[in-house]
């Protein structure tokens, strides 16, 4: 078990180390900073004093070194638009993207596994029909679209909801949540469905995947013979047994939810980190963009090997092909 | 007793509460990004500017029409010979936010500290060599020659008081490699109508109107005010419509229509300040982007017209602009250059006259030439310049191989020191609101001096430098303008630039807020109401 938990780790290192490697590659193709850091009547020469200080002159692979060793550290330094540390922007974004992120998740899942279970006990309603219909919808229409329409739909037509931002927001010690007041819900609504509405057509398309291969197995047909209600069979029995690789699908999914809530938050003005992120490539503020790209590939990395971890232990398979392979060997 | 004291107290605070909310006049508005910091010296950008001037407060004030205006702080000044520009008497018992006095030591302080390293306004204190305390409510400005628009650029050059700079440890700029905020870039302490409340970067600024702001006859009714940043041009759209916002800045051309449209807001529309231009390298001897080889066509200035008479700049304004824009026949706004900008004109649309020049160049088939773009600086700056290319292709036949990208990539590669352009688009505000800079930067040959540090043409012209030189020093200002004239005459003549329009501002607000619209695009808050 430790050996696997140390390989994995040296593995999570490697990634990452390639992940820096390639967003420091991306840098030098989005331009020059220091031309978005000041007004267009700042000299040449002072503008090239300003590359000499930032490092932007030195050898590249000094550059590297020295982006490598402050990532490792986690000091990202001063964000060269905003002129404030980088960590504490993004400690600051970091709940605003959270939140949305796992409502948006919590609802996908809460929504498309009862549609999902829905469409595959009754293959022919017109319900069903129905959700098939608007999940091919969900995955084919892109977000920024989605989320333009019901802003016209239900802020600009309707009021009910409004179109942009985080409604009022609650300190609660280094947490700034919208979840405890009105305003902060009703912002957070049609945000987390545009960023929820894919995983919910991919965990409903999953499930009912799921259910119709499980409905079909014998262990049912014993349920059923056995006289149980078909609540019992269709969730005790059936349902229970979709939903490994269900959970695991939607774990991995956490992931991309948090890294491309980009589109949505720029589509809502949401004041997260993708939003951040997004004004930090037009303006090419390098320390902003090299600790999101960092940390949004740590998520990944952390995820996975906790998935790894998971399966290891809920798996006795693997124990079992693990240890025949040491016996072996 | 105590009780009824209570329920006493209780009551009262209920009626205030009550009566300051049926007063309450909160604004609520957003612009496409937000002030990158508050630190009023550490970024010479208009929008940070004009926020930070409802904050803090320069020597000279400008009013709605642009023009200095009388009400600023110091009473008067007057000439004390030829180098110093004078005993500028600041007014008394002005008072910052924090309650500390405003006095001559922070005038002078404020020098300092722009002439700092990590200050971007350098420029305002370009030709002052010191800034002497004469008493507490006086100081002289020594400049290193007669200045004639010493103080043109003072509007947004703000004064900052010492003792708090000071005691923050913000006396110095931001330096962004030192690895520590400065307390001023999320603080400020001025003397101005509004005090920063609260401050998330690109989330929301919160202020309120100052109590003890001198300038009791300047009329506002706002309890409040919330800037919130609107990035998405849709989004920022429907929060207007849908009445969450009362005004905001800047709208998209193509949904001007739509806000006009709607019952309870409309668009204010009005030319700003900033010229938008293309321009040609005529200085290498080959084009770095062109299919003609040993040689520069744009040289020759028969090539320059044909490029000019191939624009068809009222099509630009109503298609590609919706009329959002002033064709231009000069490199600087007509608003700004009065006396004479009736006197130039632009060279004529004609496509005929287009063709026979390229022919008699020496090109009957055209060729080939790489374009530069922004695609993200200036209103609709991509589609002027496909419109231009096809206008060129269809007129003349020459080619042109455009690349629009974003301004981050765009300023790279057309700005010194990879000066990599053969034809490219530019806009220009100046600065000061006067000609020299025009002069000075866009059109005088380049030099290490940084005289036409930002002229991408390599346009080159002795005559017209020499003249530029003398418009800097000139205090008459009748001879000055007719100096400026010739200057302008000059390069027109030449074909230097072909200058476009001057690109339009578009405000988007509910009809019951009545406020000003400047043209160099700086919103004062003090001039809204809420009706």
């Amino acid at each position: 078990m430790l050996a696997f938990i140390v390989r994995r780790l040296i593995q999570s290192v490697v990634v990452m180390f390639f992940v820096a490697m390639l967003a420091f590659a991306m840098f030098r193709f989005v331009g020059d900073p220091v031309h978005q850091m000041v007004g267009i009547e700042t000299s040449l020469e002072e503008r090239e004093a300003l590359r000499v200080k930032l490092g932007l002159r030195d050898p590249i692979y000094v550059q590297f070194a020295r982006f490598v060793g402050n990532a490792a550290t986690g000091e990202f330094g001063i964000s060269y638009q905003h002129q404030r540390l980088v960590s504490d922007m993004i400690r600051e974004r970091m709940p605003a993207t959270l939140e949305l992120s796992i409502i948006s998740a919590l609802f996908s899942l809460f929504v498309g596994v009862p549609m999902g279970v829905y469409t595959g006990l009754h293959r022919h309603g017109w319900l069903s029909k129905v959700f098939m219909t608007a999940s091919l919808i969900g995955i084919s229409l892109p977000t920024f679209l989605i989320g333009i329409l019901l802003i016209f739909v239900f802020a600009v037509l309707l009021g009910w909801l409004p179109s942009f931002g985080r409604g009022e927001v609650v300190e609660l010690g280094f947490w700034r949540t919208g979840l405890l007041t009105v305003s902060g819900l009703k912002a957070l609504i049609m945000p987390a469905f545009t960023l929820g509405l894919f995983q919910l057509t991919l965990i409903m398309r999953l499930v009912r995947a799921e259910m119709l291969e499980v409905l079909r197995t014998d262990y049912i047909k014993f349920a059923r013979a056995r006289g149980l209600t078909n609540r019992a069979v269709n969730f005790g029995h059936a349902l229970k047994n979709t939903l490994v690789p269900v959970i695991t699908i939607t774990g991995l999914q956490l992931g991309s939810i948090i890294a491309f809530a980009i589109i949505t938050e720029t589509v809502f003005q949401w004041p997260g980190m993708g939003l951040m992120f997004l004004q930090a490539i037009q303006n090419v503020d390098i320390p902003i963009m090299a600790a999101y790209l960092i940390m949004i590939a740590f998520f990944f990395v952390a995820i996975n090997l906790i998935v790894d971890m998971l399966y290891y232990v809920v798996d006795p398979r693997l124990r079992v092909d693990v240890a025949k392979a040491h016996g072996h060997g | 007793m105590r009780k009824t004291m209570m329920v006493l107290g209780m009551a009262a605070a209920v009626a205030v509460s009550s009566a300051s909310v049926a007063e309450a006049k909160t604004f609520r508005w957003a612009f496409q990004g937000d002030a990158q910091s508050l630190d009023p010296h550490s970024l010479n950008e208009t929008f940070t500017l004009g926020l930070l001037g409802n904050v803090y407060e320069g020597l000279v004030r400008r009013g709605p029409d642009l023009q200095t205006s009388s009400r600023h702080w110091p009473r008067s000044w007057e000439s004390r010979g030829p180098e110093i520009a004078g005993g500028f008497h600041l007014r008394k018992g002005v008072k910052y936010h924090n309650g500390n006095a405003f006095t001559a030591d922070d005038v002078v302080f404020t020098y300092e500290r722009t002439i700092a390293e990590g200050s971007d306004v350098k420029t305002r204190m370009a030709t002052v060599a010191t800034v002497n305390k004469v008493d507490d409510h006086t100081v002289d400005f020594v400049t290193t020659a007669p200045n004639p628009i010493l103080t043109s650029e003072w509007a947004t050059w703000y004064i900052m008081d010492k003792e708090w700079s000071e005691a923050n440890g913000s006396a110095r700029p931001t330096d962004v490699t030192a690895g520590k905020e400065n307390h001023a870039t999320r603080n400020a302490n001025g003397t101005g109508p509004f005090i920063v409340v609260s401050r998330e970067t690109d989330v929301k600024t919160v202020m309120k109107p100052n109590p003890m702001w001198w300038d009791k006859d300047v009329k506002h009714n706002l309890t409040e005010v919330i800037l919130t940043p609107i990035g998405s041009d849709a989004t920022r759209v429907a929060a207007l419509l849908s009445g969450e916002i009362d005004m905001m800045y800047p709208v998209p051309v193509q949904d001007m229509k739509r806000i006009n449209d709607n019952a309870d807001t409309s668009v204010m529309a009005g030319p700003e300040l900033r010229t938008i231009f293309l321009g040609m390298d005529q200085s290498r001897d080959e084009l770095l982007h062109s299919s003609v080889k040993g040689k520069n066509p744009f040289k020759d200035i028969r090539v320059r017209e044909a490029f000019y008479r191939a624009i068809n700049i009222d099509a630009i304004k109503s298609k590609v602009m919706r009329n959002l824009a002033d064709p231009s026949a000069l490199m600087i706004s007509p608003k700004l250059f009065a006396s004479h900008a009736a006197k130039f004109k632009r060279v004529e649309y004609d496509v005929k006259k287009s063709k026979e020049l390229l022919a008699a160049a020496g090109y009957p088939d055209g060729f080939e030439v790489g374009m530069d773009c922004p695609n993200n600086r200036y209103v609709n700056d991509e589609k002027i310049c496909q419109a231009a290319v096809a206008m060129l292709a269809q007129a003349s036949a020459i080619k042109v191989n455009l690349l629009a990208q974003p301004k981050a990539l765009y300023f790279k590669k057309v700005l010194r020191p990879s000066w990599d352009t053969s034809f490219y688009l530019l806009g220009w505000t100046p600065g000061s609101f006067d000609s020299w800079n025009v002069m000075y930067n866009i059109i005088g040959s380049p030099k290490d001096s940084g005289r036409g540090k930002f002229n991408l043409t390599g346009y080159a012209n002795p005559k017209f430098d020499a003249l530029t030189d003398k418009v800097l020093s000139e205090t008459d200002a009748v001879k000055r303008d007719e100096m400026i004239r010739q200057a302008y005459r000059m390069s027109v003549d030449d074909i230097a630039y072909i200058p476009l329009h001057q690109q339009g501002l578009a405000w988007g607000k509910k009809k019951s807020i009545s406020l000003k619209q400047r043209a160099d695009n700086q919103f004062m808050l003090y001039h809204v109401t809420v009706n």
